[in-house]
């Protein structure tokens, strides 16, 4: 049950994942600047506080990060957001949170890269952001959201995923999901647990034997017997798989993509669905733990596949993955520093359904 | 005539074997922090932010809540831990390695946020976990294992003076530096962590004492020879003394 307010807002993708934020109870905010995530910090400096929470603006996006691994510790909803040059920063915590279990949030606004690259949208950091990231073996959950809306209910999840399976959640956007104004409906959730935390969260060991949360494990046996422990939750994760199927069935031809490129080829799909051609689309909304299975059972019901990403080609890895026995993926690259439009994939998509 | 008891282990700290080396000055420390925890009665609301080091492992000889800071960042988790959770006591303990090299921009922001924390630090000039090589605090004309020759300030600048540069910010409350190598030392140094402790209490601000300190391994000394070497040659470098107190200038 949730409670549903009556009224719509019409924001930025970026404040829609801040207001989200606070409806899912968090508690700290800490950022840094960088272009095009700005409205996030900016918005938390006053709404957080005004909510009773923390917002601090940190020396550097190394340091916002492991101030989220410290509230995040003490089983407080703590979160930082950043964009592409500063998300390679907060690598270093995002490793320690895994490896301590520790249930950070984190936006990344993605532009193109690599180094300084532009402000514009990308999805170059597909590969970072779903393989880890950091160093170690380890895994983030990677939500990435297609429009205001979405954006503002998944970062209420990411908040629940991360506690229940005490791992870092990354929200993947881009500069077209975080600058981009449209309504949404905002509301509340009405499950809330104060005591989530209550068998590990760090509140000084009054009563109760200390706590600790580390990621040094030097004793033999230590270290292979937590990353068995990783890769066992991160197995599990893959009950969060999710994924939107839009006129899959009578396919001849499925376009895969993810984020803002996903909702932008449903727009091309309906066109050509108009001139009778049989194009559908899969769009992963978890690209970490990925939507394989679909792909497999429409692999093998024989469908053509074309993976249009915003990048050189990253996930059209994971897709040749889950197909590979199968069949194969064309792949269709819009390069960053363009802004892509519905009509830019009608003849990919046309060709690769004809090729 | 019957033995008297007069003296124990504090509750705080754990009853087991030292992993530090004959000589090191971590266990005394160690043991005057959890005294002044105990003195200030906070023991039960303490959470501490381990650091990458040898005191890494500071979570063996404290039973307090404790969570470990990737190398340098432990006054940004305290910063995070501490909005997090305002009423418990939350105090770092580094390394100079690990604070003043690494760390230096989150010790140096936690410290000009007036976080209302404290920090131990501790200054034994050289790497000592990785094997002894040069620290931002390596004395001039000090041998380690990356200046082989001795520090030499053209090519490898001045040792810092962090006690100094972190008393010299406004929000800092209190800021001292003092070494445990003899009896009257150590009960300035005791003072010290309780006077920096007591800030956090008060709400006053941002506490740091540096805390001069042997590594007898990595110097290649006897652990009695690396304790005279403070006298000798650390003091002269990096003076023991009060830079800020805020609890006195209020008065």
């Amino acid at each position: 049950m949730t409670e549903q307010t009556p009224k719509r807002i019409f924001v930025k993708g970026n404040e829609a994942i801040a207001r989200g934020a606070l409806a899912a109870g968090c508690k700290c905010y800490f950022g840094y600047p960088i272009t095009p995530q700005n409205d996030i910090p900016e918005f938390m400096s006053q709404a957080i506080r005004d909510a009773g929470g923390q917002f601090v603006q940190a020396e550097s996006e190394i340091a916002a990060a492991n101030m989220v691994l410290g509230a995040t510790a003490c089983g407080i909803r703590a979160m930082t957001s950043s964009s592409s040059p500063g998300i390679s920063l907060k690598q270093e915590a995002l490793s320690y949170m895994a490896g301590s279990e520790l249930p950070g949030v984190v936006v990344n606004m993605v532009r193109g890269g690599p180094g300084l690259g532009d402000i514009g949208p990308s999805q170059g950091d597909y590969f970072q952001s779903t393989r880890g990231g950091g160093h170690g073996d380890y895994r983030l959950l990677v939500l990435a959201p297609a429009s205001g809306q979405e954006a503002y209910d998944l970062t209420i999840k990411a908040f629940d995923l991360a506690f229940k399976y005490r791992n870092p959640v990354m929200i993947l956007g881009d500069a077209i999901l975080g600058q981009m104004k449209e309504p949404i409906a905002p509301w509340i959730p009405d499950n809330l647990d104060p005591d989530e935390a209550a068998d590990w969260r760090l509140d000084g060991a009054k009563g109760r034997q200390p706590r600790l949360h580390k990621s040094l494990f030097l004793q033999e046996g230590e270290l292979a017997q937590q990353n068995r422990h990783l890769q066992e939750k991160y197995e599990a994760m893959k009950a969060e798989i999710d994924y939107e199927s839009f006129m899959v069935e009578d396919a001849d031809i499925i376009v895969v993509a993810f984020g803002s490129i996903g909702r932008i080829a449903k727009s091309t799909i309906r066109k050509i669905r108009s001139t009778g051609k049989k194009v559908g689309l899969i769009r992963p909304i978890t690209v970490y733990p990925y939507p394989s299975e679909i792909l497999k059972t429409l692999a093998e019901q024989g469908k053509k596949f074309l993976t249009i990403e915003h990048n050189m080609g990253q996930m059209v890895e994971d897709v040749r993955l889950a197909i590979r026995t199968i069949t194969d993926s064309d792949f269709y690259s819009c390069l960053p520093g363009n802004l892509p439009t519905p009509d830019d994939f009608e003849e990919p998509i046309l060709k690769a359904l004809e090729g | 005539m019957e033995e008297e008891l007069v003296y124990t282990r504090p509750d705080v700290v754990a009853d087991r074997a030292t992993h530090y080396c004959p000589g090191c000055h971590h266990g005394i420390i160690h043991k005057l922090v959890a005294e002044a925890l105990i003195d200030l009665g906070v023991v039960e609301k303490t959470i501490c932010i381990g650091s990458i080091g040898c005191s890494v492992f500071i979570y063996n000889y404290l039973n307090l809540d404790t969570v470990e800071a990737p190398h340098g960042r432990a006054p940004a988790v305290a910063t995070g831990v501490k909005r997090a959770r305002p009423d418990n006591f939350v105090f770092t303990y580094q390394g100079d390695g690990d604070l003043a090299s690494i760390g230096l921009a989150e010790i140096m922001h936690c410290a000009n946020r007036g976080e209302n924390v404290s920090v131990v630090f501790v200054n034994n000039t050289v790497y000592g976990m990785t094997g002894g090589q040069m620290a931002p605090t390596t004395l001039i004309g000090q041998q380690a294992t990356t200046c082989p020759a001795g520090r030499c300030e053209e090519l490898e600048g001045l040792p810092l003076k962090m006690a100094e540069i972190i008393g010299g910010l406004g929000t800092t409350a209190y800021s001292a530096r003092v070494a445990v190598d003899s009896i009257k030392h150590l009960m300035a140094a005791k003072k010290a962590i309780r006077k920096a402790f007591q800030c956090q209490i008060d709400k006053t601000g941002f506490g740091f004492v540096e805390l001069l300190s042997t590594c007898p391994t990595n110097w290649k000394m006897t652990p009695v020879q690396a304790n005279e070497r403070i006298a000798k040659e650390m003091i002269p470098t990096f003076p023991l003394g009060t830079f800020k107190d805020k609890t006195v200038e209020a008065k």
